[in-house]
């Protein structure tokens, strides 16, 4: 006769209960922890779908000069002022020329925006490829390194100043006065930014590269290439992912400071920095024109920065669960 | 370290003829000509002539070398003879500016006190307040001072310059009328009344840049702190019964400045280039106007020689910062 005992407590259950937890899982619950980081996200998605999808919704045409309504204040000027120029019809007012200035802001953030990715995007691209192919390919690594140091060594504003006045001509005769000067700009930013992405990645490739997992790799026959791509990449992902905010960051500031110093985009193609260098001239009577553009800029910025910020906190696993 | 110190030294000179060559190079392709501007009626052949007098006629490679032999070898004779009043240069042909037809080093050398009085004092205002902050934030992590000064460092990263500057001459010079919105440099200082007009038309534009300089400071700084803080020497000197501030000013703070040290010398010539903007928004006219001025003007000896200054700076403060980093800390050896 035997009897079944019954197990005790422990060994009765079936299986886990939960799934399992994701790495991006622990990562995301980090990243909403921090507060600025999730403000700097919301803005930063606010703003793109501003710019994407406002000029739908004010779908006045930006650059329509109204001579008759020229200098209206924005609409909250009637707060404090009641005599001043306002009207519904144009919220943010309008400038010398009469073009509103909210469809201006709108357009205007829309190139900033694209030049910021497309510049960061592309020295992103830059950066990771010298990266994994110094830290892979030792007889590489030597020139690239020397490379990288030399551009280190550049004179950045001087040099961007310089590279734009001198081929703002044959590019824009080329590709036409917008897109010669964003292919211009975006080229030329992401050429001279793309080096401490690229020392970040070969210093993590370096190390990433010896251990086991790489090894086993390799002994059974997998390609440097498929080595590169599957098992090196996907492991130096978060040092690029930061620095990928602080590149869209830098990218915005630095177009706005070639636009502001008047070698950025013609005056019938409005950014944020144009707007803002455009207004500085009447900016006693009028300083919402320079206050809204400075303060989209500044917002846009201090947002990706927050960003971040939160996810360099959120990557580091010597940090997370903390 | 003297070894590696040479051998930095030399090995920053192929770096600098690389650099010159390559910004000379792009110069080259400029399509501006020196020659735009004279009458249509000057004859061809006359032009020709005052082209080869500007140097632009000979080929590239001799323009180059022509230009290296001016930089290096006439301008410090130039140096010696204006020091020790000798007469090395006498009849030698130096960087004409196309723009004044004067020497380049004598409009540079007239241009630097400005943009030294400027950026210079906006650097040591900005070290002097983002040390403190680091710290103190570093030593109270995550309490309001800490939120609060991370907050303001953030906004110092955000806002650029070209919005800040105009915002101060706004606020301070239009509404409050307190400072000049336009830094006057034929002002002398000889007493009291012209220091504090001087020190008053100074404040705008050193505020701007010392923010951030702060900004950037006492980020490295908190961090610098905090990695040290958790130390075991610190948990030792807490345990012989030492003064918490003996703890945090003398143990913690020798050993944070270290890396601070070396960020703050490559900083340096960072704030050279920064200052670009800052000078244009104030009028101050140094160098990084200077530059402008010369670009748009397409000078191109001047902007070559302006360019090639910014990069040595670079690259001699980068070979400064190596080496404080070997003199402070022993643990680093590099040879």
């Amino acid at each position: 006769m035997t009897e079944t005992i019954a197990p005790i407590e422990a060994l009765k259950d079936k299986g886990p209960d939960k799934p399992p937890r994701s790495r991006w899982k622990d990562v995301w619950d980090q990243f909403t922890k921090h507060k600025g980081a999730m403000f700097g996200l919301g803005f930063l998605i606010f703003i793109t779908l501003a710019v994407l999808i406002g000029p739908l919704l004010w779908s006045v045409e930006p650059q329509k000069i109204d001579i008759r309504n020229k200098n209206m204040r924005p609409i909250y000027t009637a707060i404090w002022d009641a005599d001043a120029k306002v009207g519904w019809e144009k919220p943010l007012g309008s400038d010398q020329l009469g073009r509103d200035q909210l469809a201006q802001i709108l357009s205007g953030g829309r190139a900033s925006m694209a030049v910021g990715w497309a510049a960061m995007v592309l020295s992103l691209l830059i950066g990771t490829a010298i990266g994994v192919a110094a830290g892979y390919y030792k007889k590489l690594d030597g020139l690239l390194m020397r490379t990288t140091d030399l551009f280190l060594a550049l004179p950045v504003l001087p040099l961007l100043l310089l590279a734009v006045t001198l081929f703002r001509q044959p590019l824009t005769t080329a590709f036409g006065p917008e897109g010669g000067m964003f292919i211009l700009i975006v080229s030329i930013i992401s050429v001279t930014s793309w080096m401490p992405t690229a020392r970040i990645v070969r210093g993590d490739v370096l190390a990433i590269k010896e251990r086991e997992f790489v090894l086993a790799a390799r002994s059974i026959g997998t390609l440097p290439g498929k080595i590169i791509g599957r098992h090196l990449l996907p492991n130096v992902l978060s040092p690029i992912l930061v620095s990928a905010a602080l590149g869209l960051a830098t990218a915005i500031i630095t177009e706005s400071a070639l636009s502001f110093l008047g070698v950025g985009f013609p005056s019938d193609f409005p950014t944020w920095g144009k707007m803002l260098a455009d207004a500085v001239v009447r900016m006693e009577e009028y300083p919402e024109r320079v206050l809204l553009p400075g303060i989209a800029i500044s917002l846009t910025v201090l947002s990706v920065n927050y960003l971040g910020d939160g996810l360099r906190d959120a990557l580091d696993p010597r940090i997370r669960g903390r | 370290m003297l070894t590696y110190a040479i051998r930095r030294l030399l090995l920053s000179i192929p770096t600098l003829l690389f650099i010159s060559f390559v910004i000379f190079m792009l110069l080259q392709l400029a399509p501006g000509d020196p020659m735009a501007q004279v009458p249509l009626t000057v004859p061809p052949e006359v032009k020709q002539k005052m082209r080869e007098a500007l140097g632009v006629g000979e080929p590239a490679l001799v323009q180059y070398w022509k230009w290296l032999v001016q930089v290096f070898w006439i301008e410090p004779q130039v140096a010696i003879d204006a020091m020790f009043g000798t007469s090395f240069s006498e009849g030698k042909q130096r960087v004409i500016s196309w723009q004044t037809r004067s020497p380049v080093m004598d409009i540079v050398i007239q241009r630097i006190p400005q943009t030294l009085w400027v950026v210079g004092v906006a650097y040591v205002v900005g070290i002097l307040i983002a040390l403190p902050i680091g710290i103190y934030s570093a030593y109270r992590q995550y309490s309001v001072f800490d939120q609060a000064g991370t907050f303001v460092t953030m906004i110092g990263f955000s806002i650029p310059p070209f919005f800040t500057g105009p915002l101060l001459i706004v606020v301070f010079s239009v509404w409050l009328g307190w400072f000049p919105s336009i830094y006057d440099t034929t002002h002398v200082v000889n007493d009291w009344a012209s220091l504090k007009e001087q020190l008053q038309q100074m404040i705008m534009p050193v505020m701007v840049l010392a923010l951030q300089i702060t900004a950037m400071l006492s980020r490295y700084m908190r961090a610098s702190m905090l990695d040290n803080l958790g130390q075991d020497y610190v948990r030792t000197a807490r345990a012989k019964g030492l003064s918490e501030s003996v703890v945090v000013l003398v143990h913690v703070l020798r050993n944070s400045m270290i890396p601070v040290v070396t960020v703050i010398a490559l900083g340096i010539p960072s704030i050279f280039g920064g200052a670009i903007i800052t000078e244009n928004v104030f009028k101050v006219n140094g160098i990084g106007q200077l530059l402008l001025t010369w670009l748009f003007a397409n000078d191109l000896p001047g902007v070559m020689t302006l360019t090639f200054i910014f990069a040595v700076l670079i690259v001699m403060f980068n070979l400064i910062a190596d080496i404080l980093y070997g003199l402070l800390d022993p643990r680093i050896r590099y040879d």
